[in-house]
């Protein structure tokens, strides 16, 4: 089978830190991967990459067969790869709703006349797109699906991601990148979050996603195989019982001497 | 609804009063007295209740409005000093529409406003002395050349951000005055003379007469103006209102993730820039009618500075905001008649004021509201 994602010697240094050196990464579709390793290791550089924001120095990256190396963000986008964050990137001042059809912005008509001319129509589509979002909340947290026209900026940091995360995948990608999800949580409402995450991918058939994380019960516990990095170089691949083994991880990362 | 018509009939009462009044002490008095009665009200909490009206019945209380405005200028109906003055006000409202679409929404700052108002002027001069194009078209192909103009700096604006594409605005200010000044055809330092409109024998620079009363000639531009004011309003309203509003706003907060999502930054930061320049230019074509007289000293960069700052003060991606602060930018300086020299260093502090008490504007932007009134 093909693989979804496929990066084939991906380097990028930055001045003279090799952010990534030589990566070569795989994902299946439908797999859950875990990209772990110490700050400043590259997995953010890895997602910034994978989605157009940095330009790769050297090597490939393709999905689905075509190859995205040096597609742009938008390009990206459309091909189906969408994100999130490790810094929440929301626009603050903007309603829920808002915030989520910023990632719906492929299903949605873009004409100048069919948005200032045609308001019947333009109401069918916001109607529409409402019922999407809400049930697509609804998943995470009915609370919020009450509170769709309300600004985001009072809202707590779990219910942040929650809407960061709707907004990834409300134009239903068919990769998901998550860039540290747990960042600034409890541990507890990690764990609610990684439930609900779940359950969400129980409902969408063929999602892939990628994630960075730090919790390594979350990794344990939803990925299906780890990648592990360190100084941009990949230094073990496989389930998370065998990296955990792993000498060398356990070096880099687990903090065990 | 009820307490938004009765601020609106409050509003119209007291402006007609002001305009009234020419004696200098009372002015001062009645301004003072409107100072007072906005903050006793916004403290005894009846400005909300006036904010939730505007926000539910925003339609009717759109047309009511616009009777108030009839209503005010009936009431001066030969007085051609006020009428030119109300029509200066709707003008530059319909102006500022046009940089709350590129400054409010898109988050270009444009420091060349005049200079599109007067390319619509200047339009209207030309077209009006060498052609026989209808007048409505005339002030069509003004916003068409102003938005045409606009997108020589398009390259320029795209490629800088926040400060550094208000400073390509200001650059362009400069270089178009300079222009004007040094280009004969369009006579140079001195301007040219515009001819007023004539739609169907109907000629706009006439006194109408209505059995034995009489009205000035500033009454056919009024009506006008509040119609392209009229059409404006709704058009900014259904963009904030729709997919637009909600991309020119993604990419304002944020263009790294609004790229992320697809969302194409460079086809909606010059949708945004040329439909305000096109507003503008509208504007300006109508203006220099009404004025019948273009020079390079009417549009300079002290004027675009009045267009910002009634955009501030009414509060930034607020369209009510800017009626409101179009009135008092333009009516009190004119009215005041003692500080005229200083009317600077009033839009100055009136700007500083706001910025540092009220940041957001007089009249604050709401959140989004798609279809006021609808739920789910």
């Amino acid at each position: 089978m093909t693989p979804l994602l496929e990066a084939r010697s991906l380097t990028r240094r930055f001045g003279g830190v090799v952010a990534l050196g030589q990566l070569d990464l795989e994902v299946a579709p439908n797999e859950i991967i875990g990209l772990i390793g110490p700050n400043g290791s590259g997995k953010t550089t890895f997602f910034n990459v994978v989605t157009g924001i940095y330009r790769a120095e050297a090597g490939t990256v393709s999905f689905e067969g075509n190859d995205i190396t040096r597609a742009s963000p938008r390009a990206i986008y459309h091909a189906g790869i969408s994100r999130t964050f490790q810094r929440s990137r929301l626009a603050l001042p903007l309603s829920v709703f808002d915030n989520i059809m910023i990632g719906n912005y492929k299903r949605l008509n873009q004409g100048l006349w069919f948005n200032l001319m045609n308001r019947r129509g333009f109401k069918r589509e916001f109607e529409a797109s409402y019922r999407a979002a809400r049930a697509l909340i609804e998943v995470f947290e009915p609370w919020l699906a009450e509170r769709m026209f309300e600004p985001v900026a009072g809202m707590t940091m779990i219910n942040r991601r929650r809407i960061e995360i709707c907004r990834a995948l409300i134009s239903q990608p068919k990769l998901l990148l998550l860039d540290e999800p747990s960042a600034g949580m409890t541990h507890d409402e990690t764990t609610t979050l990684m439930d609900e995450i779940l359950q969400v991918r129980a409902h969408a058939r063929n999602l892939t996603i990628i994630i960075v994380e730090h919790e390594m019960g979350v990794i344990e516990r939803i990925t299906d195989r780890c990648v592990v990095l360190n100084f941009g170089l990949k230094i073990a691949e496989g389930p998370y019982r065998q990296i955990a083994a792993d000498r060398q991880v356990q070096e880099a990362y687990l903090g065990v001497a | 609804m009820l307490p938004g018509v009765v601020a609106q009939a409050l509003a119209t009462l007291y402006l007609i009063t002001l305009l009234a009044v020419e004696r200098q002490l009372l002015i001062i008095g009645l301004l003072g007295l409107a100072v007072i009665a906005v903050l006793g009200a916004y403290w005894l909490g009846w400005l909300d209740p006036v904010n939730r009206s505007f926000a539910d019945r925003e339609d009717v209380l759109g047309v009511l409005a616009l009777v108030a405005a009839c209503a005010v200028a009936a009431f001066f109906h030969d007085n051609h000093f006020l009428l030119l003055l109300i029509v200066t006000v709707v003008l530059y409202t319909v102006a500022t529409l046009g940089l709350n679409i590129q400054f409010g929404y898109a988050g270009v700052l444009n420091f060349a406003g005049a200079s599109f108002f007067g390319i619509g002027a200047y339009t209207s001069a030309v077209l009006n002395a060498h052609s026989a194009v209808p007048p409505l078209l005339v002030l069509l192909i003004g916003g068409l050349i102003a938005a045409l103009v606009g997108s020589l700096l398009l390259l320029p604006v795209l490629r800088t951000r926040g400060h550094y594409a208000a400073l390509v605005t200001i650059a362009f200010a400069l270089l178009l005055k300079a222009f004007l000044e040094v280009n004969d055809v369009l006579g140079g330092p001195q301007g040219l003379q515009v001819k007023g409109m004539t739609i169907r024998g109907w000629a706009f620079n006439d006194n109408i007469e209505l059995g034995n009363v009489e009205l000035s000639f500033y009454m056919n531009y009024l009506v006008l103006s509040l119609a392209l004011l009229a059409v404006a309003f709704i058009l900014v309203r259904r963009l904030e209102r729709s997919w637009i509003g909600l991309n020119l706003d993604a990419l304002r907060l944020d263009e790294t993730a609004a790229s992320c999502f697809g969302l194409n930054i460079v086809r909606w930061k010059i949708t945004a820039f040329t439909l305000g320049n096109f507003l503008i230019g509208i504007a300006g074509a109508l203006f220099g009618m009404v004025g019948g007289f273009v020079a390079p000293n009417n549009y300079t960069f002290a004027d675009s500075l009045i267009l910002v700052s009634i955009l501030l003060l009414g509060g930034v991606g607020s369209p009510w905001g800017s009626v409101v602060a179009a009135a008092i930018v333009i009516v009190v300086p004119e009215k005041l008649q003692t500080i005229q020299e200083y009317r600077f260093l009033l839009y100055a502090v009136m700007v500083i004021a706001v910025l540092l008490f009220r940041p957001e504007g007089l009249l604050p932007r709401p959140a989004r509201n798609y279809f006021p009134g609808w739920r789910p």
